[in-house]
This record gives C-alpha cells, sequence and structure tokens, in this order.
C-alpha cells in the first residue's frame, strides 16, 4: 500500500481513544507523512464521506443517526477497525443495557429533544469489523503496530498474541507478585486479556478487565474464587459488569 | 426583498475540540436572530449507573467520563468521600495529588495551544499543516504534552484513564530512581515552556473587551487546583456545599448537555478566569516573565485564553520540578478511610475550569445518588452570549466564511469538551 488514506470517526465515547493518535508526540508528525489523513475532527480534518483505505472507530452505537452513519462509513471503507472497549463492546456505558428504567425520559425535563437509544451498543452488532483493537483506552502501541503492518503490506492478526492470552501471563513474565493468589484481591487477570503491561498489579492493586475479556473467559472459576475471597455475589457481579459490562459473566 | 438578506450559517461539526458540537446561526439584515451552540452528543448516563456502586469504583467509573481530564474526574470524586468519611489524608499525598494534577494541566494545555487553537491565529488548518511552517513549535508542544502524560503515569500507570489513585491516596509510591528520571524532563521542560510563553505572545490575537464574570476555585497559599471555596471576581467567597444556592443548571432544548448561571447570569471558568482572579499566586519566576513579556492578567479579552494556557502550563512545570525535586517515598502512600452516610462534595480546577461533584452515601460507602457538574456545561451559556458579542463586533456582513472561523476561534477559546459535558443529568428533580 503507497500511502495509505485513514479516517478517525468518533461514535460515543469519552474522546480517550483518540488520544492514543494525539499523544504519540513526534511520532504523529511521522505517522501523517506515511499516511493520509481525511477525516480526524478532534484534530480539525473534516471529510468523512470521503473513501478511505482505514477507518478507524471510536466509540459505541447510541442513536439512531449513530446506526445509519456507521453503515455509511462500512460502505465506503476499506479496513474498518475498531479502537477501544465503547467500540468493542459497548463501552462503560452499556451499563443501560442491564436494566428497564429509560432513564432518558426518567431525568431530561424534556427528553423528547434528547435523541438517544436505550442501548449502548459495540460496532459489530452493526457491521462486518475487520480489525478489533481492545483497550480502555487503547495504547498508541497497538495502533502503531497495525499501521505498521499495513504499510508493510502485511494484513494484521486478528488480534496481537499477547491480547489473546490472559493478563497473567504478563505478570509472569514482569515477575509480579500475584494479586490474587498472593494479595487476595478480587483480579479479573485471569479471565482479562493481555497487552496492557499488567499496569494495575504493577501497582500492587487488582486488574479491573478494562482491556475486556479473554474470547472463552473461565468466569465460573474465578467467581467460585472470588466467593473464597469473601466477596458478595452482589460484588463479584459489579466486578463483571463495568466497562465490558456485556461479555463477562460466565453465565453467558 | 428590499436589500433585506437572511444568511443561515451551519457549523454542522465543530472541528478541534473534545466531543460533538455545532454552531447553528440565522443573521438576517445584519441582525443574528438566533443563535445556538447545538450540543449533540449523545448523554452516556453516569449519574445513573453510578447509583449502587461502591465509593472504591469511583476513580475507575468517573474517569470514563472524559479521556483528556480523568484526573479531574478522579480527584474531584475522592475529595468528596473523604471530606466525609472518618480518615485524613497525609501531606504526602496532598503533594502527589498535585503532581498528579499538574500533568493533566500540563497535557491538556499543551494539546489545546498546538494542536486545537493555535492554528486558528496561524492560518492553518490544523496542526500536522501548521507543523510545516512551525516545525520546532509544533514539535516542543508535542514534548510538553509528552512530559505531562509521563507525570500522570508516574502515579497513575498510564496517562488515559490512569490506575492509580484510590480514596485515601495512590496505590503505588513511585520510587526515588522514577522521579529522579522524571525530574531531568521537568528541569528541561521549562526552558520550552518558556520559550512557549515568548512564542505566543508574539501571534497576533484579536482585541476585544467584553464583560463577564471569572469564577474559581481558591486555595489560601497556591494557586488554585482543589479548595474547599468558590470566588469570582464580583465578589463571591462561596463553600462548595453551598454551590446550590447561587449555580443553577437548565436544560435548553438544542444542548444534551446542562446550561448553568450564577445568580441566573452566564459566568466564565476556566484558565483565564482563574489567572483573572489569582495572578497574585504565580511563582514568582513565572510572574517576573510576564513582566517582561507584557502579559497582564486580569485580561476581559477571551483571545487570551491561550496566553493564560502559556502561563499556567509554565506554572505547573515549575510546580512539577518543586515536588518532584523534594520527593521522599513514604512507608505507606495511602491512608484508611471509614464510611459514613452523608452528602459528599468535592470540587477541583479541571484544566478547563471548576469540576464540581456532589454524592450521596450510605453508611456501607454505596452512592445513592451522584450529580457532577463539568466546566464545559457552565461555561456554554457564556459561549453564547460572546458569540452574539463578539459575531457582533466582527462585522456580520463579511463572508460566511470569515464568521464561520471567527464563530469557531470563539468557541475554542472554551476549550469545550464536550464529551464532559453531556453525560450528566440534573438528578435534583429525582432527589428525595
Amino acid at each position: 500500500m503507497s500511502r495509505p488514506t485513514v479516517a478517525i470517526h468518533k461514535f460515543s465515547s469519552c474522546d480517550g481513544c483518540q488520544l492514543a493518535f494525539l499523544n504519540m508526540g513526534e511520532g504523529l508528525i511521522e505517522l501523517a507523512a506515511r499516511v493520509e489523513i481525511i477525516h480526524f475532527a478532534e484534530a480539525g480534518m473534516v471529510d468523512p464521506d470521503t473513501t478511505v483505505d482505514i477507518a478507524f472507530i471510536e466509540g459505541s452505537v447510541t442513536t439512531a443517526e449513530d446506526e445509519l452513519r456507521i453503515q455509511q462509513i462500512r460502505a465506503h471503507s476499506g479496513l474498518l477497525i475498531t479502537i477501544g472497549a465503547c467500540a468493542t463492546s459497548g463501552g462503560i456505558q452499556a451499563l443501560r443495557n442491564l436494566q428497564e428504567e429509560d432513564w432518558c425520559s426518567s431525568l431530561y425535563a424534556t427528553p423528547d429533544t434528547i435523541a438517544s437509544l436505550a442501548t449502548s451498543r459495540a460496532i459489530t452488532e452493526y457491521v462486518d469489523v475487520d480489525l478489533e483493537l481492545w483497550g480502555c483506552p487503547v495504547r498508541s502501541e497497538q495502533l502503531l503496530a497495525v499501521l505498521s503492518d499495513l504499510l508493510h503490506g502485511v494484513m494484521p492478526g486478528k488480534l496481537s498474541g499477547v491480547m489473546q492470552e490472559p493478563l497473567c501471563q504478563s505478570c509472569k513474565r514482569n515477575q509480579q507478585v500475584c494479586t490474587l493468589v498472593s494479595l487476595g484481591k478480587p483480579c479479573l487477570g485471569p479471565v482479562t486479556r493481555g497487552g496492557c503491561g499488567a499496569i494495575c498489579p504493577r501497582l500492587g492493586r487488582d486488574c479491573y478487565g478494562c482491556s475486556g475479556p479473554l474470547k472463552k473467559p473461565n468466569s465460573e472459576s474465578i467467581e467460585r474464587c472470588f466467593e473464597g475471597l469473601g466477596l458478595l455475589p452482589e460484588e463479584i457481579s459489579r466486578r463483571f459488569k463495568m466497562i465490558h459490562s456485556i461479555h463477562y459473566q460466565g453465565e453467558q | 426583498m428590499d436589500g433585506e438578506q437572511t444568511i443561515r450559517l451551519e457549523v454542522p461539526v465543530l472541528t478541534r475540540v473534545e466531543g460533538e458540537g455545532a454552531l447553528d446561526l440565522n443573521i438576517k439584515d445584519k441582525k443574528i436572530e438566533s443563535l445556538a451552540l447545538r450540543i449533540y452528543e449523545p448523554p452516556r448516563y453516569f449519574e445513573k449507573f453510578l447509583e449502587g456502586r461502591s465509593v472504591d469504583e469511583l476513580p475507575e467509573m468517573v474517569a470514563r467520563i472524559c479521556g483528556i481530564c480523568p484526573v479531574a474526574y478522579q480527584m474531584s470524586a475522592v475529595l468528596a468521600v473523604e471530606s466525609l468519611f472518618e480518615g485524613e489524608v497525609t501531606p504526602w499525598v496532598a503533594q502527589m495529588r498535585r503532581l498528579f494534577y499538574c500533568g493533566e494541566w500540563i497535557q491538556s494545555h499543551s494539546l489545546h495551544i498546538h494542536l486545537l487553537a493555535a492554528p486558528d491565529f496561524l492560518g492553518h488548518p490544523h496542526a500536522i499543516s501548521m507543523a510545516s511552517e512551525y516545525p520546532d513549535e509544533v514539535r516542543r508542544g508535542l514534548r510538553l504534552q509528552g512530559l505531562g502524560n509521563q507525570i500522570i503515569a508516574l502515579l497513575g500507570g498510564r496517562s488515559v484513564h490512569p490506575v492509580g489513585a484510590r480514596v485515601g491516596g495512590f496505590h503505588r509510591a513511585p520510587s526515588k530512581s522514577e522521579v529522579a528520571q522524571l525530574l531531568v524532563e521537568a528541569k528541561s521542560a521549562v526552558v520550552d515552556a518558556e520559550a512557549l510563553l515568548r512564542w505566543l505572545v508574539t501571534i497576533e490575537l484579536p482585541q476585544e473587551e467584553q464583560n463577564f464574570v471569572s469564577v474559581a476555585l481558591s486555595e489560601p497559599d497556591a494557586y488554585p487546583v482543589m479548595g474547599r471555596q468558590i470566588v469570582s471576581d464580583n465578589g463571591l467567597d462561596l463553600p462548595i456545599e453551598q454551590f446550590e444556592q447561587r449555580f443553577e443548571e437548565l436544560q435548553v432544548p438544542h444542548s444534551t448537555a446542562f446550561h448553568a448561571l450564577l445568580d441566573g447570569e452566564p459566568y466564565l471558568v476556566g484558565p483565564l478566569a482563574r489567572l483573572n482572579i489569582n495572578n497574585n499566586k504565580l511563582h514568582s519566576k513565572v510572574k517576573v516573565l510576564c513582566g517582561e513579556l507584557g502579559v497582564r492578567f486580569p485580561s476581559r479579552n477571551m483571545f487570551d485564553s491561550i496566553v493564560a494556557r502559556g502561563v499556567e502550563l509554565l506554572q505547573m512545570i515549575r510546580e512539577s520540578v518543586v515536588l518532584l525535586e523534594q520527593y521522599q517515598r513514604p512507608s505507606q502512600p495511602w491512608s484508611e478511610f471509614s464510611p459514613k452516610a452523608g452528602v459528599a462534595f468535592g470540587a477541583t480546577c479541571a484544566p478547563r475550569g471548576m469540576l464540581w461533584h456532589r454524592y450521596q452515601l450510605d453508611a456501607e460507602g454505596k452512592i445513592q445518588s451522584a450529580q457532577i457538574v463539568p466546566p464545559t456545561s457552565q461555561n456554554q451559556a457564556r459561549i453564547e452570549a460572546d458569540l452574539y458579542y463578539s459575531l457582533n463586533q466582527f462585522g456580520l456582513d463579511r463572508s460566511q466564511e470569515a464568521i464561520k472561523l471567527h464563530g469557531e476561534q470563539v468557541i475554542r477559546n472554551y476549550d469545550p469538551c464536550i464529551s464532559c459535558a453531556t453525560h450528566f443529568l440534573d438528578l435534583r428533580m429525582k432527589q428525595v
């Protein structure tokens, strides 16, 4: 691929994954020389409708307008890559999917003026996604690895190896004291994707699962383990339902 | 007819702001008929799903409101909880929170100056284009942004959604060698930040005086970052617990974020407001440089906001150097707090203005209700008042393109963070 065209689109999110581009430092200038950034509103480029080779999607689908917009983006994008928790699983705002009450009408004085669906859903529930980059937030290194592959004419793997293995593996390689077994904290490391560098255990605290669940997490086993640590069922449930509320539970 | 001219100007996507907003403007016969900063970013209902959560989960959850200012959300939240619970933080924790916060201001201000605001004044559509004409300036800005990120990561493990903060302090204290490495970079950043300020004062900015009320927190002997009093340049001096007595939030049809008013009037929060009230609390060397460069605050010109960010950025780098130089590793990086039922208030100065939190907590430390008032919703009414005034001054008979650009510049002066602003709902109507 010679100087591929790139778009970065935002849906419902905190904008934190777009920072994985804006926080690249001088690498951002180099990146802009290697790829042509067509659309990236936060950085000042606006052209959402032009066909691009690679589209990065931040955020989840939470409005009727979003539902249409993601279809349009899919239609004029070569590779479509979701970045971060909101785009890959619905994000923290998907906690609304778990309850019956319509928060919008119960809270806004004039809910008619608020365009908002009752759910927050991942991009993959609407269109085909070519590659998912998990993390809350996604890291610059993840983006660079993918872009580097593409610039060298290599199709990036569905997931890099380290993101397919449990976070525990990173801790073992770091020779980190186990927060679950040795410190007795309810660590989600055994059921969470690695790749973040196990930053929580490095700070002596339990992983809270921001990189998302493994493909087949053994959640029942970890639930029993948490019970053994004295957590109440309600506390265990809260542990699983936070950044990636809809994908973690053992019962699914 | 009869020379009557109607201009309908829509800016459907505001660029170089955080989050999604638009500007709708109707001009008839050279008069503004209607004007709306339309914020359509959908709400995310944070205040709702915080209900039933433990305060131990608060730092992780509220961080997700904003990727650009997660430290502000974490700090307002833990300060609120600690003000109600039984316990006391150590001086080390207080110092490290200030350092943590310095990192966020450095990162956010640098990002805003270089990637969002400066291209407007230098005739470029974006920073990448600006880098071809001003390569050294843009690279210096990105380096400063990187230093801010490193300071956050020192205490938080990473800069976006850091994981180090907790009620009572931090999960881990950095080692002296980690601190020593960062100190070297912080010291060299003083040179960069001074050069940045010298550069900013050479940029030609529109000159336009306006009347507005500046609002910020106040700290007794320091430039305000965290504080228990809200002050204004109009005589306000209010404990944060009494915020609701004078400040009011309203839903307006064109915005998913609430508008806030002080005594029924728009007001300003953010770097210019802070500096207008607290310029005498700057570091002595920052004051000297400002004097040398003819930088004077208070200012009534909103376009001076970019200079105000430069001044604050230098202040925070100087403070970081002092805090890193004095660093001692403590035996314990946090202290225990025991839960207590009641209402908890916390407020801090996010990079773009005061961020106020209120939580109703039960005896086990679970959240019964939450209310969060972010800076951008506070500034919305002020932005609209500013646009109305500033576009009239600018000249409504100018080209659509010129009016559009001027309107966008006015809005960017406030560094609006729309992602923050729309994640809240007024819970007063449901409080028991």
